[in-house]
């Protein structure tokens, strides 16, 4: 594993009684890189993206994870890593900041009043802050559980479907910021995204999964080489439908 | 990194936050926390007045029905205040939220303890008050024996909430019920409005398991023959805190369980 390694991952599987979930996963994440992970439904990611944040603990296989054994220092990896998905959410009847307030205290974020307001300007939330979540549009909803897991400039972020729920132009500007905080932190990031295009446009790496195994790997521009497509799309749905071949 | 006790301090602070924030946003919850405790309170203070009148024992000491109801309460308000608290978690969906951050297992329960002690004080303090405004009953005059029966229960009280909350973070919101039933199931155990010695011995054998049957047993002794029964109350703590350590036990076992099975990002309503 190199110094910079933000994940590396060792033949990980998961089985829930004679269901596997993921079967012998093995990859490296450098820090200041961007892997994407696509797959259909129920290819294996969430359940990937649960075992790297040790919310789900794995059958066998090892994670280390900013240079920690997830499995034996967890305590010593969440609070250098954070995450977002539209399908967990915050308590709704707190307010969005009274949730980045929580987490911050969570997090140990010092001068916790600052950095939220930082992160409501550059995520449009300044006018959002005194809402209570539950009452916040899915757009809204998404955004706010996005500064949620910047709270504490995560070195490791890890993003299930970040731009769910969002209008074009929102999308674009979020991922514009992240680009930028992933290039200026040197954070590593993992995207489990079914949004082709912007998994082009972020990822430096790919994974795609399909019954919880790795199918095939690489950058984008390589993958839509190697099986003489024109879009990272059009390669997703051959290894979907089963026409692609390795 | 070392982890620091200042560390766990603040985690458990930011989920205290958490919830008098949840708290003060309603009004409706404050006043639903006084509200069933005053009300029973009001109840039992009429039945009290008329079988001190038709009754030589209780003549002998008109509060004994009252102090009973009041401290019952703080067992039952100790108990939801945990375990109802916990669900409000699963109810936003937010347990992957909490679980991916630094925040342990242990330090959510002692978070859950001190917004339980909270919640328990308004709802039990408010019948207190009614039961000095309108039967002249003030149980403060217990002195520091009332601390004693208060933290009794109210630990007994997070132990079975611990262990309710380990139940739904094991079967899901369907087990949510358990948080109103489970108390009731030893309510006729624990001597509350009665000397243990009126049930069958068997009965009587699991009452003495019960920390709360100490307790009533001490309320009544203090009551009737102002006398404090210090062994009494040890053995209630003494049993408490093996009580507290089981349902610790049953809750960090079932988070344990919930990672291996995936419950953590999946359950809510």
């Amino acid at each position: 594993m190199s110094e910079s390694a933000a994940i590396a991952v060792t033949d990980l599987s998961k089985r829930y009684g004679t269901v596997t979930a993921v079967a012998s996963l093995s990859f490296d994440l450098d820090c200041g890189r961007v892997l994407g992970l696509l797959g259909g439904n129920g290819a294996g990611k969430t359940t990937t993206l649960a075992m790297l944040m040790g919310l789900l603990l794995p059958t066998t296989g090892s994670i280390r994870v900013l240079g920690e054994d997830l499995l034996r220092h967890r305590y010593r990896v969440l609070p250098r890593i954070n995450f977002s998905s539209p399908y967990v959410d915050l308590p709704h009847r707190l307010t969005v900041h009274q949730n980045l307030r929580v987490y911050a205290g969570l997090y140990g974020v010092r001068k916790a009043s600052s950095r939220i307001r930082e992160l409501a300007r550059d995520l449009d939330l300044e006018g959002l802050l005194d809402r209570p979540y539950g009452r916040l549009s899915a757009g809204q909803k998404t955004r706010a559980s996005f500064a949620k897991a910047l709270i504490n400039r995560p070195q490791l972020l890890l993003l299930d479907e970040p731009t769910a729920s969002l209008d074009p132009d929102t999308a674009d500007r979020l991922r514009t910021y992240l680009r930028d905080y992933q290039q200026t932190s040197g954070a590593g990031v993992v995207l489990a995204s079914h949004n082709m295009l912007e998994v082009e446009r972020l990822c430096d790496e790919v994974i795609m999964l399909r019954h919880g195994r790795i199918f095939d790997r690489g950058a984008p521009a390589d993958l839509i080489g190697k099986y003489g497509r024109d879009t990272l799309e059009e390669v997703f749905l051959d290894m979907a439908r089963g026409r692609a071949q390795l | 990194m070392m982890e620091t006790r200042g560390g766990s301090l603040r985690r458990m602070g930011a989920m205290i936050e958490r919830y008098v924030y949840l708290l003060k946003g309603s009004w409706p919850r404050i006043i639903e926390l006084a509200y069933w405790p005053t009300m029973q309170i009001i109840l039992w203070g009429f039945l009290s007045e008329y079988l001190v009148r038709h009754s030589s024992y209780l003549a002998q000491a008109s509060g004994v029905l009252l102090a009973a109801a009041l401290l019952w309460d703080v067992m039952f308000r100790g108990q939801l205040g945990v375990s109802v608290v916990f669900f409000e978690e699963l109810y936003s969906r937010n347990l992957g939220h909490l679980f991916a951050s630094p925040l342990r297992a242990h330090e959510l329960a002692g978070a859950l303890f001190i917004i339980s002690l909270l919640r328990t004080l308004i709802g039990s303090g408010m019948a207190a008050l009614c039961a000095y405004w309108f039967y002249h009953f003030p149980i403060w005059k217990m002195g520091f024996v009332l601390v004693a029966l208060f933290m009794n229960l109210i630990v007994m009280g997070w132990a079975i909430g611990l262990v309710v909350a380990g139940l739904v973070l094991r079967y899901g919101l369907g087990a949510e019920n358990l948080a109103w039933a489970a108390i009731f199931a030893i309510a006729p155990l624990s001597g509350i409005y009665y000397p243990i010695s009126v049930l069958p011995h068997p009965l009587q054998i699991l009452a003495h398991a019960l920390p709360a049957s100490y307790v009533f047993e001490a309320m009544r002794g203090l009551l009737f023959h102002h006398v404090v029964l210090y062994r009494s109350l040890w053995e209630a703590a003494a049993l408490n805190a093996v009580y507290l350590a089981l349902g610790l036990g049953v809750f960090l076992r079932t988070f344990r369980d919930a990672r291996v099975h995936g419950r953590l990002l999946n359950l809510g309503e």
